[in-house]
């Protein structure tokens, strides 16, 4: 059984118990225990079930690379599915669940998958689920996302909150390791500004679990010496609980801080997102641990030899009373070492290396443990948990030569150093035949903006796995990063470290050396999503040659740890599947994070309120007190309509429109892009712009215009004014904006720098009011003020004056074919002449409108809207806009294009309006069906619906629409099917349903 | 995630500040082109392992549009410059000489 021992646990606090629940199960642990090390304590081995084959599953590792102790945290909207039990620190109350079963974790239908393993090999999706086609949509799809995903995802709104912050600093070390710590405190001795992240709560790593000396104090001495020595130092900044998810181009690296995971009752932010910025980054990630593949590797209680010696060292907890331990090199022995010497017992270490180790052998054997050389594990039983251990010749194919009962089994495969970080920004990797592991290449570094490598691996992570190396190395790694930023180097004593000579590892993929095709389909290499090695063999039979599609086909490294502990295992056996050497066949690529983080921590503030900055317009505070129905558009919330109480968004807009037409309505037209272009080359510019000429365009008038890109589509639209000589008053669409003054800018900056002209946008700067209906001239002359009469200001001009002592200009344009001023203030003074306008209008039956009775009145006019009409591959001449495209013109952004073939092909679907023949509305985007069917057996098609509406002038619904040869064909009757299994017939008809010839906006 | 000195307003510029405009360098195909020229005007772009000249525009700066020299497997920066020529600088061609000896792009070297 695994239970708390009497004497180490150097982390943990005996005096302080503390209660959490484990499948409502109420269980006790101590302050600093983890919540594996809590429930290892407890005797609770097993932890949950395998993805696919729902195998029982139990601890491997101690930290991060945990690919099976994942449980869900919390409760309620603080559920958090996937958690790793080693990273978890337990705290009083906690909350966790185990996963991946049903009904319970004793008792599991699901694991009848594993009975049925034979049936489930690699690529078992691809090779099953391809047909009959019609099979995927009803059978399989919800099948397999039933049976997919680890955990569930909470359904309520995060209560929690989460902070970015940003950082600037010369060096960078990821990692409080003692290389972490030691190559920190050399550079910033040597001046560095320097920031060190440890992802534990604790520093010094492993090492003190580990043991060995440096400069004769025991290691823990120098950790706790050198972490008092950097807090002392006012260019180093410390934090432990943040870890380095991720490094990017130049130096950019994101540090995922865990603030109160530990704490929940602290106050503050529960995640800090570090955006830091290096000049060089050090990584001291240290080095992962490779289990062993042999035939039930996965059975609870079989662990990584270093993770069993930190439970017992730094918990203690004894994973096993009766620990079985089988390596291929050395540093299992410490474990051997360490579970004796608290009292368990090792029954035997079994050592595939023929001359056994060096001197941790030596110290084992004098221990008394029997050690048995070139032996290896042929299959471990149990089901739940370890019951007997097979034992056999490692070079055999696994006939067993005894069975042994015991508890617990640690397996030591040799270590590879974490690349992650170092390999994110392009580092790359060398293999280390002694080691047999890849290590980073420090000839190749990921580079930044000074062509120069910006990450520097040091200690394990660099391949350095004796504690005199790591030292070593991670001084001259700090020196190194010092120096790179500028710093002078300090002479500096480097640590010198006692540990114990080790002797060479054997490389193992498979354990025995020629294991059985029954041993082999139980030995796992992939835990979390059950990839054996007969799963990556059979790839390589099938043809599976490189590593990323043998990834993808297997799923080997493809779950939420990421393959830590499977990946050099499966490439090494998939090497070994092919003949090739391993590093021919190299490795995945490894992205960021390196351990999931947080959304919250991604998402930091911007949520709610603060997730997108809301434009308002001056009077914005009236719609909303006025029962404004709003629309986003952009940035900004226009209202939709005005609904009163009782009435229908869709009555409101009705009686919107009836009321503008008949009478007299307000539009908020503040949101419309207004760019001020000035200078002597203004029109010059305006007229490269615009399809129509606008140089021409004098003082006082307007003139709508239309605005393509050099592929000749239309981009936007809207009316310019010449304010005088040198001026003009360029409006844009709401949405168009920002865009069309980039548009501009990016012209005249890089391809007409030499003219003289300047863009503004003053958008902002003036609010704009339409004032529409037959009523509109009667109202601004009641305020008084400028003349507004026909003759003093006739339709498509505009003057500048005052009304009711309001200094404005008036433009007589008409989006809705009605008599029309739209009258611009300073934006300060914008509510103040709304409610003017409102008060002073109530005798004419004033009402505002929203942007859906905008729509509806400018559609009745066969008037365009960017964005509905277009769609990125329309051309003016597509909309009937022919007119609006100047032939005196030289050149214009788009003329060029609007020539090529396909642009002028008579094919072309064009604009047309849509009448129902039985008055209803079609639905939007609707096709018009052509006969026959496609090469995809699709029915042919002829046209769409690009715009549709219910017109209360008209009382019937209209439409407009692109067709094939569309304004040739006045009358004709389109069927347009609707997604409900109806068609609906509509005649083709002139886009403009209302006033043909303009004569009401004209007056 | 980039950082690139915006030449205008002298601020070392992270990537969230600026927005990418392509490849540096096209010359405008007008309406008198052959079909031929104005497609590769428009769409005919260099997709270069190496050096490589942009226009990059400091959009949420100074809103300058400038070029970048870079290289873009080693993401190494030669140098900016602002947009209102038709070739690099020769001290831009100067540095990137010394970095990368024998570098073409399209017609200079």
């Amino acid at each position: 059984m695994s239970a708390r021992i009497a004497t180490q646990g150097r982390l943990i606090d005996r005096s302080r118990p503390i209660t959490f629940t484990f499948n409502g199960r109420r269980l006790h642990g101590l302050a600093g225990d983890t919540l594996a090390s809590a429930l290892l304590a407890n005797d609770q081995v097993m932890l949950g079930r395998s993805y696919k084959f729902h195998r029982p599953r139990g601890l491997i590792a101690s930290g991060p690379e945990e690919p099976n102790a994942l449980v869900g945290l919390g409760e309620g909207p603080r559920f958090e599915p996937n958690q790793r039990a080693t990273t978890t620190e337990l705290f009083d109350g906690l909350v966790a669940t185990s996963q991946n079963h049903w009904p319970s974790l004793d008792l599991d239908i699901g694991a009848v998958n594993a009975a049925l393993a034979r049936f489930f090999p690699a690529g078992f999706y691809y090779k099953t689920f391809m047909w009959p086609r019609d099979f995927w949509k009803k059978v399989y799809e919800p099948v397999i996302r039933r049976a997919a995903g680890l955990g569930a995802a909470p359904k309520e709104p995060d209560p929690d909150s989460y902070e970015h912050f940003h950082a600037f600093t010369d060096v960078l070390v990821i990692g409080g390791g003692v290389a972490g710590l030691q190559a920190a405190k050399v550079a910033a001795q040597a001046g560095a500004k320097v920031l060190l992240i440890e992802q534990s709560p604790h520093w010094g790593g492993r090492t003190p679990v580990d043991g060995g000396t440096v400069d004769g104090e025991p290691v823990e001495t120098f950790v706790e010496k050198t972490v008092a020595e950097l807090a002392l130092m006012e260019n180093v900044t410390l934090r432990t609980r943040c870890m380095g998810a991720g490094v990017y181009d130049h130096g950019y690296v994101l540090g995922y801080e865990r603030l109160t995971d530990h704490a929940p009752l602290a106050g503050g932010p529960r995640h800090r997102l570090w955006r830091i910025r290096a000049r060089r980054i050090v990584t001291a990630t240290g080095a992962i641990e490779r289990p062993l593949p042999f035939a039930g590797n996965d059975v609870p209680g079989v662990m990584l030899a270093s993770a069993m010696r930190d439970y017992v060292v730094n918990w203690g907890v004894a994973p096993g009373q009766r620990v079985i331990v089988v390596t291929n090199n050395d540093d299992a022995y410490r474990t051997a070492i360490t579970l004796k010497r608290a009292g368990l017992d090792v029954l035997r270490i079994l050592d595939v290396r023929n001359a056994g180790g060096g001197a941790l052998m030596e110290e084992a054997y004098a221990l008394g443990i029997r050690i048995d050389c070139g032996r290896a594990i042929a299959r471990v039983s149990g089901g739940k948990r370890v019951a007997k251990v097979a034992i056999c010749a490692h070079e055999g194919e696994g006939g067993a030569l005894e069975e042994v009962a015991c508890d617990a089994v640690a397996m030591s495969g040799g270590w590879s150093p974490a690349v992650h970080l170092w390999s994110h920004c392009g580092g790359k990797l060398i293999w280390d035949e002694t080691q047999a592991h890849f290590r980073p290449d420090t000839a190749r570094p990921p580079t930044g903006a000074d062509g120069e490598g910006f990450v520097i691996p040091a200690g394990a992570a660099s391949g350095e796995l004796s504690l005199d190396g790591v030292l070593s190395d991670a001084d001259a790694t700090g020196k190194y990063a010092a120096k790179a930023v500028g710093c002078k180097l300090k002479r500096t004593k480097v640590p010198t470290c006692a540990g114990p000579e080790e002797a060479p590892m054997r490389p193992v993929w498979l354990m025995p050396e020629r294991a059985r095709v029954a041993l082999r389909n139980k030995a796992f290499l992939d835990y979390q999503n059950d990839v054996k090695v007969s799963d990556i063999q059979l790839a390589a039979r099938e043809g599976y040659e490189s590593v990323e599609h043998t990834k993808r086909y297997t799923t080997l490294g493809m779950a939420t740890d990421q393959g830590k502990l499977s990946n050099i295992n499966g490439l090494a056996t998939l090497a070994d599947a092919l003949g090739s050497p391993v590093p021919e066949v190299g490795t995945t690529t490894f992205r960021p994070p390196w351990t999931p983080i947080s959304m919250g921590a991604i998402a930091g503030e911007a949520r709610g309120e603060i997730f997108q900055p809301l434009r308002r317009t001056p009077m914005h505070g009236w719609h909303e007190a006025n029962g404004a129905h709003w629309e986003p558009v952009g940035q900004w919330r226009r209202p939709y309509a005005y609904p009163r109480p009782g009435e229908s968004l869709h009555d409101a807009v009705m009686r919107e429109v009836k009321n503008t037409r008949q009478s007299l309505g307000l539009l908020d037209a503040s949101t419309l892009g207004k760019m001020i272009v000035k200078g002597p080359d203004a029109g010059r510019f305006l007229d490269m712009l615009y399809t129509n000429m606008m140089s021409s365009l004098k003082p006082g008038k307007c003139r709508y215009g239309l605005m393509c890109s050099e592929n000749g589509f239309l981009i936007d639209d809207g009316v310019v004014a010449r304010l005088d000589d040198e001026t003009f008053l360029c409006h844009t669409t709401t949405g168009g904006a920002e865009r069309i003054h980039a548009h501009m800018e990016e012209w005249l900056q890089c391809e007409w720098w030499d003219w003289q002209v300047h863009v503004a946008n003053v958008t902002e700067q003036f609010a704009q009011i339409a004032v529409v209906g037959p009523k509109a001239r009667a109202l601004l002359e009641k305020l008084g003020g400028m003349d507004v009469s026909r003759e003093a200001l006739p339709f498509m001009e505009w003057r500048a004056g005052e009304l009711a002592d309001f200094p404005v200009r008036v433009f007589r344009i008409s989006f809705s074919g009605e008599l029309s001023y739209e009258i611009a203030v300073p934006a300060s003074q914008g509510l103040a002449l709304w409610e003017l306008l409102m008060n002073e209008g109530a005798e004419f039956g004033i009402a505002p409108y929203g942007t859906e009775a905008l729509h509806v009145m400018r559609a009745e006019k066969g008037f365009i809207m960017i964005g509905d009409e277009t769609d990125g591959t329309v051309i003016p001449q597509d909309l009937g806009l022919g007119w609006a495209i100047s032939k005196k013109k030289d050149d214009y952004l788009g003329k060029r294009a609007q020539q090529r073939p396909h642009m002028t092909d008579p094919n072309r679907w064009k604009l047309v309006g849509l009448e129902t023949l039985d008055g209803s509305v079609l639905p939007d985007g609707a096709y018009a069906v052509a006969e026959g069917v496609n090469e995809n057996g699709q029915r042919k098609v002829q046209g769409r619906v690009t715009s549709t509406y219910f017109s209360p002038t008209l009382g019937r619904g209209i439409a407009m629409g692109l067709v094939l040869h569309g304004p040739d064909r006045m009358g004709e009757v389109l069927e347009f099917p609707g997604t409900d299994g109806r068609s609906i017939k509509a005649r083709i008809v002139s886009p403009v349903f209302y006033d043909k010839d303009g004569e009401r906006q004209n007056v | 995630m980039l950082i690139l000195h915006c030449p205008y307003c002298g601020v070392d510029a992270d990537e969230t500040e600026l927005a990418p405009g392509g490849e540096a360098h096209l010359k405008r195909a007008g309406p008198d082109s052959s079909d031929e020229e104005f497609h590769d005007y428009l769409f005919a772009r260099e997709n270069p392992r190496g050096v490589h000249f942009e226009r990059w525009r400091h959009a949420a700066g100074c809103g300058k549009w400038f070029h970048a020299a870079r290289d873009t497997a080693t993401l190494e920066v030669f140098g900016t410059y602002p947009a209102q020529t038709t070739e690099p600088p020769r001290e831009i061609r100067a540095r990137i000489s010394v970095r990368r000896p024998g570098w073409t792009w399209r017609e200079f070297s």
